[in-house]
């Protein structure tokens, strides 16, 4: 019997596999974040452990630090300066790879990780953080572990697990134009749910899956959390492998052609097992918004809310009540009728050089609609960099967008800086859970592309009624 | 880790689907890089009306006798989705709680809670809800009890439901494992796999 992707990975790193089920796996690369990799190497200190292998461990500034121009240790959130000098001295002590504020590899660990060639097909990386299954786009099996899992990985270089279950999701059909990797991942949520996932391990497949770029296998991938998988990949092929070559921690001549060779048999055999397949068929999809307070509440952007009334599962329908609350919103309303005060492109859904260019397109030669608030942080230093090179921060700022460092930035809210009570925010982040972007917050998750749509109109739209595409 | 063998507890009913980490522990209450003094936070935004002043929110269950003392929470589909955040874990064990019963859970919280001593119990709607009726009927006397020798969970003297968990993880909640110090023992393995792997995939490793 053939293999699938994930188990052909899983094989090559188990160093044992014990009779319940659970194998001791081989860690290759561990990242770290000042918001969670702080209290990790806090507590690996305090218990007089050692980080074992320092070389294979990355950590960066993106959660707490400010985004502000000329930011510095100081942030808006209370006590952010704490976690970012103690990350800063335990990774100085561990002697890790560190990108500090200021460094040119800073930015969201999830853009860093394949931008930097610290994720590669077939390695196994960790991070304390649920988005660690963003790297799955290039093929490489990343997920998201807690500190404790995080301690044992730095000074173990191995995790004890079970491996889940394996799911297939085949995207069948062509991508409309306009149509992106954010509305696919949406469309999958609202159909199978938030938990629609959970206990699997998925590979996404399929035409639409092979002719989408890596960055937005990446941003496909980065949602996989949201449909409660464990991780979602995506089988490494030539765009993968092009897109690896040159990165600074990728290898390097002999190196890479030998990697290469052995990244070609990265795929699930032709009669490979799946637990289960799921078919969707992409051919006349539109862009998705959500309109609630789960990822599962998401919609064509051009239908009205829907009415709890027609839901049969009384939890579902006591959480769509409680969403429509909770977001001020009425069913039967149409989505393109909902006003908004903010837009939001940013984080390791959608933050990367190919989305802030997307979200350019639409806004070169218009203006953000008066009284919104629009905001750019980008998800790197790098990608700032090269943004700025095409002149993309020239087109946001004359749109009316702040254009800002590097970092998480509004994502969530820890404290500092927020959008503000009661405030309609549409978002190219992963999260519209009640009060995530700030208190009383209302989020509708959304493309870089519908994002600027919408903060040109004002209200919630899409770039084809603009007449893009 | 603190063992966990068995547990009788006052059981809170908070029934919804997706809840999520952030709202088991809000980001702004991580105040500091500190395991401890967790519990004031959380549900923060449910719990209080004044976040500032953290005037209570006498709607919310775990404000309203006598659910304010309970150690066990009977909820919905997906609970601790979201955030990988160890912290909601640590929240609802230094606020008392001690097992949790859902239907499912995120993965990783479900991980977290057996790293500290908290027991995920799978059970499904149905019978979370006969619980919740049985609870319901007299709250301060009518506790639910988690045997995790057995995998059960006994309401009364008419309800006993077991329930699933991996042998693993019952036996490392049973004896409050260091798994750290298990794997360390493991290293000669570790390090014949790394020398091994060094000649498969040489690129990558750094040095």
């Amino acid at each position: 019997m053939g293999l699938t992707l994930i188990e052909k990975i899983w094989q090559e790193h188990a160093i044992i596999n014990h009779d319940d089920g659970n194998s001791l796996i081989y860690i290759d690369r561990i990242f770290l974040h000042e918001r969670t990799g702080s209290i990790a190497l806090k507590n690996l200190e305090n218990a007089n452990r050692s980080v074992r292998n320092p070389s294979h461990v990355f950590c960066t500034m993106d959660h707490i630090v400010d985004t502000f121009p000329g930011r510095g240790d100081e942030t808006l959130m209370p006590n952010g300066k704490e976690f970012i000098l103690a990350t800063r001295s335990s990774a100085k002590k561990m002697g890790i790879n560190f990108f500090d504020l200021g460094d040119p590899n800073q930015g969201i660990v999830h853009v860093v990780s394949p931008e930097q060639g610290i994720a590669l097909p077939g390695v196994t990386l960790v991070c304390p953080d649920s988005h660690t299954c963003t790297v799955g786009g290039l093929g490489a099996l990343g997920w998201g572990i807690g500190s404790s899992e995080c301690e044992h990985a730095l000074s173990t270089s191995t995790l004890i697990i079970k491996k889940p279950k394996m799911m297939k999701v085949i995207f069948d059909g062509t991508l409309p134009f306009g149509v992106t990797a954010k509305d696919l991942i949406l469309h999958l949520i609202q159909k199978f749910g938030a938990a629609g996932g959970t206990g699997y391990a998925v590979e996404f497949s399929g035409p639409v899956v092979e002719n989408l770029e890596i960055e937005a296998r990446l941003t496909l991938c980065n949602m996989a959390v949201e449909f409660g998988a464990w991780t979602g990949i995506v089988a490494p092929d030539a765009k993968t492998f092009e897109y690896i070559a040159q990165r600074p921690f990728a290898p390097q001549g002999l190196a890479y052609n030998k990697a290469l060779a052995h990244w070609e048999n990265l795929r699930s055999d032709t009669d490979a097992q799946f637990d289960e397949i799921l078919t969707i068929d992409c051919s006349t999809m539109a862009p998705f918004v959500t309109w609630g307070t789960s990822p599962q509440h998401a919609i064509p952007i051009d239908k009205r809310i829907p009415n709890p009334a027609g839901e049969t599962d009384s939890s579902a329908k006591q959480s769509m009540q409680r969403a429509l609350q909770y977001m001020d919103l009425n069913p039967g309303t149409k989505m393109k009728d909902i006003t908004i005060d903010a837009a939001f492109i940013g984080s390791c859904t959608n933050s990367r050089l190919s989305d802030l260019r997307a979200a350019s397109a639409v806004l070169k030669d218009r203006k953000v609609a008066s009284g919104v608030k629009a905001i750019c942080v980008p998800g790197s230093s790098q990608v700032k960099l090269e943004a700025e090179q095409e002149g993309l921060d020239q087109i946001f700022r004359a749109a009316g967008f702040e254009w800002r460092e590097s970092g998480c930035s509004m994502c969530f809210f820890a404290g500092g800086e927020s959008f503000g009570e009661q405030q309609r925010v549409i978002t190219t982040t992963n999260r519209n859970f009640e009060n995530r972007q700030g208190k009383r917050t209302r989020s509708h998750l959304a493309s870089p592309e519908t994002v600027a749509a919408s903060a040109v109109s004002g209200k919630l739209n899409d770039a084809k009624s603009l007449g893009i595409g | 880790m603190e063992p966990f063998e068995q547990h009788t507890g006052i059981a809170a009913p908070l029934i919804q689907i997706n809840i999520d980490t952030d709202a088991i522990i809000p980001s702004r209450e991580i105040k500091s890089v500190s395991k401890k003094g967790l519990e004031d936070g959380l549900f923060a935004e449910w719990r209080y009306l004044s976040l500032k002043t953290r005037k209570e929110n006498p709607e919310f269950i775990l404000n309203q006798e006598p659910y304010r003392r309970a150690s066990l929470i009977l909820t919905g589909e997906n609970f601790g989705c979201g955030s990988s955040r160890e912290h909601a874990v640590w929240a609802l064990y230094q606020w008392g709680i001690r097992a949790i019963v859902a239907p499912s859970f995120g993965s990783i919280f479900y991980n977290n809670c057996i790293q500290n001593g908290m027991l995920p119990v799978l059970l499904k709607k149905e019978k979370i809800r006969e619980l919740q009726i049985f609870v319901q009927l007299n709250p301060a006397v009518n506790q639910l009890t988690v045997d995790l020798k057995d995998a059960t969970i006994i309401a009364g003297s008419d309800i006993r439901y077991s329930f699933e968990i991996e042998p693993s993880n019952q036996e490392n909640l049973l004896q409050g494992l260091d798994a750290i110090g298990s794997t360390l023992k493991m290293m000669p393995s570790i390090e014949a796999f790394e020398e091994n792997d060094h000649q498969t995939r040489p690129w990558v490793y750094f040095k």
